[in-house]
């Protein structure tokens, strides 16, 4: 008996094994996320391998070279025409690279720098035992108060692993907009999630407001994503499929194949309503409409100010750009019955943050509750379902980006003893003491407001301009009121900053590095700019503004 | 040589830019500078005249185009000119008596110390002037309306230490805004009925619109025309104008710009031709004004005010008889130019006395003159026979026409406007003989000037030109002054009949506005001699009274007419009380509506937001636990409605 017979026993000459495609990746088009996703990789083996003393400075030299070659990518993507003629889908269908992609990831990525700036800012706090502070805790898992905390401090241990969680972040945003099917949509979700959560935990004063912050956001958060995930398994149901572009086939009437296990349930319109209802949940919970939008304030005001600024401003591109890409790409047959819907939403949205802000004391939950207003202005570019509807929107997004990062920088600087002073009483007469920073600060609320010459007057006249054309006139009705509604608490604070008297233990307005004058000088700049000349940018805007099936 | 058209304006801007932006280094050249570069203009004016002269009448029209000012669709405004008989008639006029008040200003003002800004103001008035008459569209006239508006303004209060100056200038400005609001509501009635503003379209399409727009148009034109020229009802504030230096009162408020308002008028023929309620109404504007402007003037002591009374009335004539339409506008523009020489005559002859005379501008502290400036006196008097319609001087020929063509005018209307007219012509002879008495003959006052005179009470508002405490040593202007009266002179006497002889005036200006000739019911010499006779009347009058007997130097009481005169016809009380008092009512009743109505919404909605935004901030307790009630109770309302949606 050879050998080989006596191994023929136990085994038989396979078929052979019909050869496994590998999956297509067009790595070109993906760049500008795998770079991100990339570097936050390198800054995970950073924190485990490069001493503790120069891992401050190797991880924001990764995260700002990583974010500009990411942009370089972007743009060079852009100008070979791959937000136009050569817009596709790539990654297996899982992706869509066309206009609204390259603009979005685009603003995210300069609102992700910026980000990077202002988290880098070690000049704001007084040096603790010799060392230079950010505002991020010492140590994340100490105790608040505790004696491991204190020796974290003396140690001059720092938590520079935000550098990687929001290059994680920044990586789940560039694929959320992009995402073209609803599992990768998910998946992105989750990606730029989780980093958010712990992001938001990790403040270097009034510790427990940011862990509470934190963990309400991920309870909140969690069962959003619990809706998410359940409507889009129902959407599945309905369509046998995942896929935006065969959802889409299938909401038309046109079904390309029955799946055979889905055959009672396909074309069940009571699933697709459903579903769509609990994606679309999900993403107004991320964007902060009403009624999803309870955690914002909480959270803007525990989070460390920088995360909050990136939040605030990033977070809301994404969430807008998927929520565009789902309306417009899945569900356009169905806008009949999502329109009313969402006219509802955008109109409870506008008049709920403006009014609530009216009485709001504290500088970041008043911001907080300006972004739900502001999530209302965009929901009207949203509805209208026009080119001109994603154009505005993009724009919108742009400009309020680069307003909110720099407002939000502007309040890092305002300190008392006790960290930042965000009671609202603080910041009365700043402009007799601070006119420069008290200027600035105008400008931005000047442009939250919407007050021409400034980026928010240019994207709020394209979002309502597209919603009239559309025919939702009460929209801009409800929408020039919230406006009128929320210019009195914006200006309100102005006629604080400059018209009061200082209060004699009022706080002081630090001088900070580099960093976070970039972020501001950026943010003064592009509202200026915006407001001053934004045909370009409208234009540019108007080139992106359509998707890719 | 269309070209040379902008360089009309352009000449004097320069200098007004050059002068106003120079600064103190020019202070010693800057009056030259103006001098030469009005005079320049006018040059310009002249060669364009000589050219339009070998032109056949029909075709004599030039027109430039500068640029499109507003290039929108369907709203075209260019910036062009249009040179006519009619705007080169006003461009000789301007730039002609303009150039000599500039030379004669170099006299007046020299120890001024603001002179050189002083001749910017005056080459600015010119540059708006001239674009004034010479644009070719209604947006570009009123931009160089609104332009001798704001020198008017500047030259009025150009002595702004002094209050009454300042306020003066106020009044002037305020009143002509509500005229000039009647201009630019015509524009924009024009703009909706005939889609542009130029004159060539809007005035060839004038017939084909309806009669009530064209009244419409004509009435809020002949309102901005009443502003500028000071006719009834906005005619307050030309005496008050007075306060200016006297060559701006010669140039601005005498010649040039309160004419503007008839040139308006014979400009629009076309519209006033289509609107016979609006030409009534200019009618008896006209002739209302005529009698006001005489009344006051017989009445005032103030040597300038009485001038600017007179200014009122002759322009009166003129408005009337832009409104007796075809058979007016040709004598309304000739009165108006020979008012202009022998007017300004009159002024500077009276800036010459003041010159003389310390300042003082009482015409009872004057007396006996003739001696002292004999080339004042003959000035002077050669332009008070020119416009008291003495036969042979230009007055005489223009006035008389008018007053034939009122009268031919026809009807029951005729008979009253030519009998007004007819009156009026009585008055002027009556107080400019008065004038001419007062200052030039009888007792010189100025020396017998009792030393206790502050007790006395002081009748006249030039009060307030009790600078000059010293006794006057009179005394004749210098040349650079009298040679400009002696040209304007000149023009006074001789203009009338040169434009009458032969119908000058009439074949010039034909192809423009259009001419008919009128035929009175009864002889133009019945007419005429009728004319003369009232004015040997009222200069027979004029003697009785100040010639015969002594001028007593502090004015007499008065009957209530002469009082009511002197108060300019009570027309600032009636302001004061209708429109003063009126407006403080009405804002009073406006602001107690802002504060209870407007106010109380405001602040009611203001207060309600507060409270709802107050009541729902208590939905936001901190509780996790709450917020996801909240967004599972938002998620089942959203899956509701969308559901909803479809079932319905």
């Amino acid at each position: 008996m050879s050998a080989s017979a006596v191994h023929s026993l136990w085994t038989t000459a396979a078929e052979p094994i019909s050869k496994i495609d590998p999956p297509k990746i067009e790595y070109g088009q993906l760049s500008p996320t795998l770079i991100v996703i990339g570097a936050a990789i390198v800054g995970v083996l950073i924190e485990a391998f490069v001493p503790r003393k120069s891992r401050y400075y190797t991880q924001v030299f990764v995260s700002v070279v990583a974010l500009v070659a990411s942009f370089a990518a972007v743009i060079g993507l852009a100008a070979g025409g791959y937000g136009t003629t050569k817009a596709g889908i790539a990654a297996m269908g899982a992706i869509a690279v066309d206009g609204p992609s390259l603009f979005l990831q685009g603003t995210i990525l300069l609102a992700g720098l910026l980000g990077v700036f202002t988290f880098a800012e070690r000049r704001l706090d007084p040096a603790a035992h010799g060392n230079r502070v950010d505002s991020f805790a010492a140590q994340a898992a100490s105790v608040p108060g505790s004696d491991s905390e204190k020796a974290a401090v003396k140690a001059g241990f720092t938590t520079t692993e935000v550098f990687p969680l929001l290059l994680f972040a920044i990586g789940g945003m560039l694929i959320f907009p992009s995402a073209n099917d609803l599992l990768t949509l998910f998946i992105a979700l989750e990606v730029f999630s989780l980093p958010l959560y712990l992001l938001c935990a990790v403040a270097r004063r009034k510790r427990l407001m940011s862990q509470e912050a934190a963990v309400k956001y991920f309870l909140l958060g969690a069962f959003a994503s619990a809706f998410t995930l359940f409507g889009i398994a129902l959407l599945y149901g309905y369509a046998g499929s995942v896929s935006y572009a065969t959802i889409a086939q299938v909401v038309d009437g046109t079904v390309p194949q029955i799946t055979p296990a889905l055959a009672d349930t396909m074309g069940n319109d009571a699933l697709l309503l459903v579903g769509a209802a609990m994606v679309v949940m999900g993403l107004l919970f991320k964007v902060g409409a009403v009624p999803f939008h309870m955690w914002t304030p909480d959270v803007y005001q525990g989070a460390p100010t920088p995360v909050t600024g990136f939040m605030a401003a990033a977070t809301k591109v994404a969430a807008f750009g998927a929520l565009l890409r789902l309306l417009y790409v899945v569900l356009p047959g169905l806008r009949w019955d999502w329109r009313p819907v969402m006219w509802a939403v955008a109109i409870v949205t506008m008049l709920g943050g403006a009014i609530v802000a009216i009485t709001q004391t504290d500088i970041k939950r008043l911001l907080a509750y300006s972004s739900i207003a502001h999530a209302g202005f965009i929901l009207a570019g949203v509805i209208a379902t026009s080119p001109d509807g994603v154009s505005s929107v993009l724009f919108y997004l742009g400009a309020y980006s680069f307003v909110t990062i720099g407002a939000f920088a502007v309040v890092t600087l305002v300190r008392d003893a006790g960290g930042e002073a965000t009671h609202l009483s603080k910041w009365a007469g700043l402009g007799r003491r601070s006119p420069l920073v008290a200027a600035v600060f105008a400008v931005f609320l000047l442009a939250f407001a919407g007050i021409p010459l400034t980026s928010g007057f240019a994207g709020k006249f394209a979002v309502f301009k597209a919603a009239a054309e559309a025919g939702a006139g009460a929209i801009v009705v409800v929408g020039v009121i919230s406006s009128a509604i929320a210019a009195f608490f914006y200006i309100r604070v102005i006629v604080l900053m400059f018209f009061s008297e200082p209060r004699p233990e009022g706080p002081t307005v630090a001088v900070p590095s580099l960093l976070t004058m970039t972020a501001i000088g950026v943010g003064v700049a592009v509202t200026l700019v915006l407001g001053v000349a934004p045909q370009y940018f409208l234009d540019l805007a108007g080139q992106a503004g359509v998707f890719v099936r | 040589m269309e070209n040379l058209i902008a360089l009309l304006v352009a000449a004097p801007l320069l200098g007004a830019a050059v002068l106003l932006c120079g600064g103190r280094r020019l202070d010693a050249v800057g009056h030259w500078i103006g001098t030469v570069l009005a005079a320049l203009s006018f040059v310009f004016g002249a060669v364009l005249f000589a050219d339009m002269l070998g032109k056949d009448p029909e075709h004599r029209e030039m027109s430039q185009h500068l640029f499109s000012w507003i290039p929108v669709e369907g709203f075209q405004a260019d910036v062009a000119f249009q040179l006519d008989q009619l705007s080169m008639t006003f461009v000789l006029l301007i730039s002609g008596v303009g150039s000599l008040i500039h030379v004669y200003s170099i006299g007046y003002m020299e120890h001024d110390e603001r002179r050189r800004r002083f001749f910017g103001y005056l080459n600015l008035f010119l540059a708006a002037m001239l674009l004034l008459v010479l644009a070719d569209n209604y947006l570009l006239l009123y931009v160089g309306w609104e332009g001798v508006g704001l020198a008017s303004y500047l030259l009025i209060g150009f002595w702004q230490h002094k209050p009454s100056a300042a306020t003066a200038a106020k009044k002037a400005f305020l009143v002509n805004r509500v005229g000039d609001v009647g201009l630019s509501i015509a524009i924009m009635l024009m703009f909706t009925t005939f889609g542009t503003f130029a004159f060539g379209p809007v005035l060839a399409s004038a017939g084909d619109s309806g009669e009530g727009t064209l009244t419409a148009i004509g009435l809020m034109l002949l309102l901005a025309a009443c502003g500028k020229s000071a006719q009834v009802p906005l005619q307050s504030w030309l005496g008050d104008a007075m306060e200016g230096p006297t060559p701006v009162s010669a140039l601005i408020h005498a010649a040039t710009m309160v004419t503007a308002g008839v040139y308006l008028i014979v400009r629009s023929a076309a519209i006033f031709n289509g609107a016979p309620d609006a030409q009534l109404v200019t009618t008896v504007v006209g002739a209302v004004t005529l009698l006001f402007g005489a009344i006051v003037g017989c009445a005032k002591d103030d040597i300038k005010k009485a001038l600017a009374g007179s200014t009122m009335s002759q322009i009166g004539y003129m408005v009337l008889a832009a409104g007796l339409g075809p058979i007016g506008y040709v004598f309304a523009i000739m009165h108006l130019v020979t008012h202009g020489f022998f007017k300004a005559g009159l002024f500077l002859g009276a800036g010459s006395v003041m010159h003389g005379m310390n300042d003082e501008v009482d015409m009872r502290k004057y007396g006996g003159l003739r001696k002292y400036m004999p080339v004042t006196f003959v000035t002077f008097g050669l332009g008070y026979l020119a416009i008291i319609g003495f036969p042979g001087l230009s007055g005489f020929f223009s006035k008389d026409m008018i007053i034939e063509a009122a009268f031919a005018k026809g009807g029951t209307e005729g008979w009253i406007l030519g009998g007004v007219a007819l009156l009026g012509a009585a008055i002027t002879a009556f107080y400019m003989t008065r004038v001419m008495l007062m200052t030039f003959f009888g007792e010189e006052r100025w020396k017998s000037r009792p030393t206790a005179s502050p007790e006395e009470p002081s009748a006249e508002p030039a009060a307030e030109h009790h600078g000059a405490h010293a006794e006057p040593h009179p005394h004749e202007s210098p040349k650079v002054m009298t040679i400009p009266m002696i040209v304007l002179a000149v023009g006074s006497v001789f203009g009338g009949a040169f434009f009458s002889i032969g119908d000058r005036f009439v074949h010039w200006l034909e192809p423009v506005t259009g001419h008919t000739h009128g035929h009175p019911p009864v002889s133009a010499l019945t007419v005429t001699v009728a004319t003369v006779t009232v004015m040997v009347l009222g200069v027979g009058l004029a003697y009785l009274q100040y010639g015969r007997r002594p001028v007593p130097v502090v004015a007499p009481r008065g009957s209530l007419l002469t009082r009511a005169a002197r108060r300019d016809l009570l027309q600032d009380d009636f302001n004061h009380v209708v429109l003063v008092r009126g407006g403080e009512h009405l804002t009073r009743s406006l602001v107690y509506v802002d504060h209870t109505l407007v106010d109380g919404v405001v602040n009611g909605t203001a207060a309600s937001m507060g409270g709802l935004s107050g009541r729902l901030r208590r939905l936001q307790n901190g509780f996790a636990r709450s917020y996801a009630v909240s967004m599972f109770g938002g998620a089942a309302v959203l899956i509701a409605a969308t559901l909803l949606m479809r079932a319905v």
